[in-house]
């Protein structure tokens, strides 16, 4: 079985080659101050091993040819990691009240908060920047064929991903609890009663009773901050695993080298 | 045909050779623990999955209690004009509980839904029935007009123009003979022959495959 080398180690870590004149049966010491870290480093590695999978993950062939539009699903990623971060920070002072505690909340944020109208201006336009990439990242994909054998599986997770983005939207937009957010999600809960048999069903859900009442607020609340992350952190890990098992497509141009026995040259690069 | 030169192994245990089996034991040791192990397992996830997902779906299936608000006297309504009165469809959040509904006094003239004791006052609801945008009543055309994508609903409620599927909803209206005030009770959803249904949703169309595609649900207030 052919085996993947190594991939080079950073220089500051490499043993520093014996020079001319150098004794033999010496062990090379390692400056002090990079002693401690790489101890530090080997210790915890030798406990948990992870460093294979460290390397199995960022240090990865990728085709030849690749481009910066190979960069649109991390840029989702990372989006992702603002929405979160920046998301725990705002659950701590905000309020789901629906008797004007929550908008009351979103002003304290805004107006008082030091910082606060940074942070939540991060998760409001965040919020927009993850829906752009994520369907940038899709049309990538979509116009490389790269959805196609062996990454179907790929594809169809990303999609579950969209689809609980485009949710998290959804449940993410009543919470300040303004006039738009409160009819903007009347109107968005009528659009889901309009599926037949199911319907009116999922609406009642939704809104917890068959009015806007006290618990609707609370409900989108949970869904937003628990239940949809949740899930697309787990499907996220899982989106990663199979891009790192099956490795990224090349693009649709790159015809195969014949000299090489068919095979795409793969040029060792850090994604 | 049965394959012969396939060797058929005994059910039981103890003709298998297994150690330690009993006479007329058929599943191993192994597999017995394999199988409880997997399946206290699923008892155990389901005795907390379960009662938490009947928490969280509940409220499909909460019938809601009849309640009746009073909006005024009998001389505060006249047939021409409709009063709007700001009702509470869901008490203890504050504003965002109440609605409004467009009252005026049933008249036999142009009002052909047969008269019963809940409709000598029509309280209309203000609810859109495209997307459930609030309407606005404008006395100079007559007309009921949704600002968000163009409903026009006539002085009755039916629909004169624009994407909505019904007429305006409806509420019970009663006179309470106690306190001789009009009251205000559930909402109820009409077809556009203004026949009675129980609450839908905006946008689900009651005439024709409509009732049937979109189910009442069940926590509507059962209507008399």
């Amino acid at each position: 079985m052919p085996r993947i080398p190594a991939p080079p180690l950073p220089k500051a870590l490499r043993p520093t080659p014996k020079r001319p004149g150098e004794s033999n049966g010496e062990v090379t010491q390692y400056p002090a101050p990079l002693d401690a870290g790489v101890t530090v480093v080997d210790w915890l590695d030798e406990r948990t091993q992870l460093s294979g999978g460290l390397r199995w993950l960022l240090f990865r062939k990728v085709p030849r040819g690749i481009n910066w539009a190979y960069t649109l699903g991390s840029a989702t990623l990372f989006a992702f990691l603002n929405q979160a971060v920046t998301g725990v920070f705002l659950a701590m002072y905000y309020r789901p009240d629906a008797s004007g505690g929550a908008y009351e909340s979103i002003r304290h944020i805004n107006d008082d908060v030091f910082l606060g109208q940074l942070v939540h201006a991060m998760h409001k336009w965040g919020a927009s920047v993850m829906i752009i990439l994520i369907f940038l990242h899709m049309g990538r994909v979509f116009f490389y064929g790269a959805y196609k054998y062996p990454r179907e599986l790929t594809w169809v997770i990303g999609v579950v991903l969209l689809i609980l983005t485009l949710a998290m939207g959804f449940t993410g937009y009543l919470l300040p609890f303004d006039q738009r957010a409160y009819w903007a999600s009347v109107v968005g809960i009528n659009i889901n009663a309009g599926g037949p048999f199911i319907g009116p069903f999922l609406s009642n859900f939704l809104l917890g009773g068959a009015d806007f009442g006290a618990t609707t607020l609370s409900r989108f609340y949970s869904i937003h901050m628990l239940l949809i992350p949740g899930l697309m952190a787990a499907l996220i890990g899982l989106h990663l695993y199979l891009v790192t098992k099956l490795g990224i497509s090349a693009p649709p141009w790159l015809k195969p080298d014949r000299a090489h026995d068919g095979h795409h040259d793969l040029e060792e690069a850090e994604v | 045909m049965p394959d012969r030169h396939r060797e058929t192994k005994s059910k039981y245990t103890l003709d298998r050779g297994i150690p330690g089996a009993f006479e007329g034991e058929t599943v191993t040791r192994r597999r017995l623990m394999v199988l409880g192990a997997n399946g206290v397992g699923a008892v155990a996830a389901a005795a907390f999955t379960l009662p938490a997902l009947g928490f969280a779906i509940a409220p499909i299936f909460k019938r809601e209690a009849w309640t009746w608000q009073a909006i005024g006297t009998p001389a505060d309504f006249t047939q021409a004009i409709y009063q709007t009165k700001v009702i509470t469809i869901t008490p203890g959040i504050g504003e965002a509980g109440n609605t409004i509904a467009y009252v005026r006094q049933r008249n036999p003239a142009i009002d052909t839904e047969p008269e019963d004791q809940y409709n000598h006052w029509v309280a209309l609801s203000d609810r859109c029935m495209h997307l459930g945008c609030p309407v606005r009543y404008v006395q100079a055309a007559e007309r009921f007009i949704c600002p968000c994508h163009g409903g026009v609903y006539d002085f009755r409620g039916m629909v004169a123009g624009g994407p909505p599927v019904r007429p305006l909803d409806r509420f019970y209206t009663r006179l309470n003979p106690n306190t001789n005030l009009v009251e205000i009770g559930p909402r109820y959803s009409v077809n556009s022959e203004l026949q009675r249904f129980n609450p839908r949703f905006p946008g689900e169309p009651l005439d024709g495959i409509g009732q049937f595609l979109y189910p009442s649900t069940f926590d509507t207030s059962k209507r008399p």
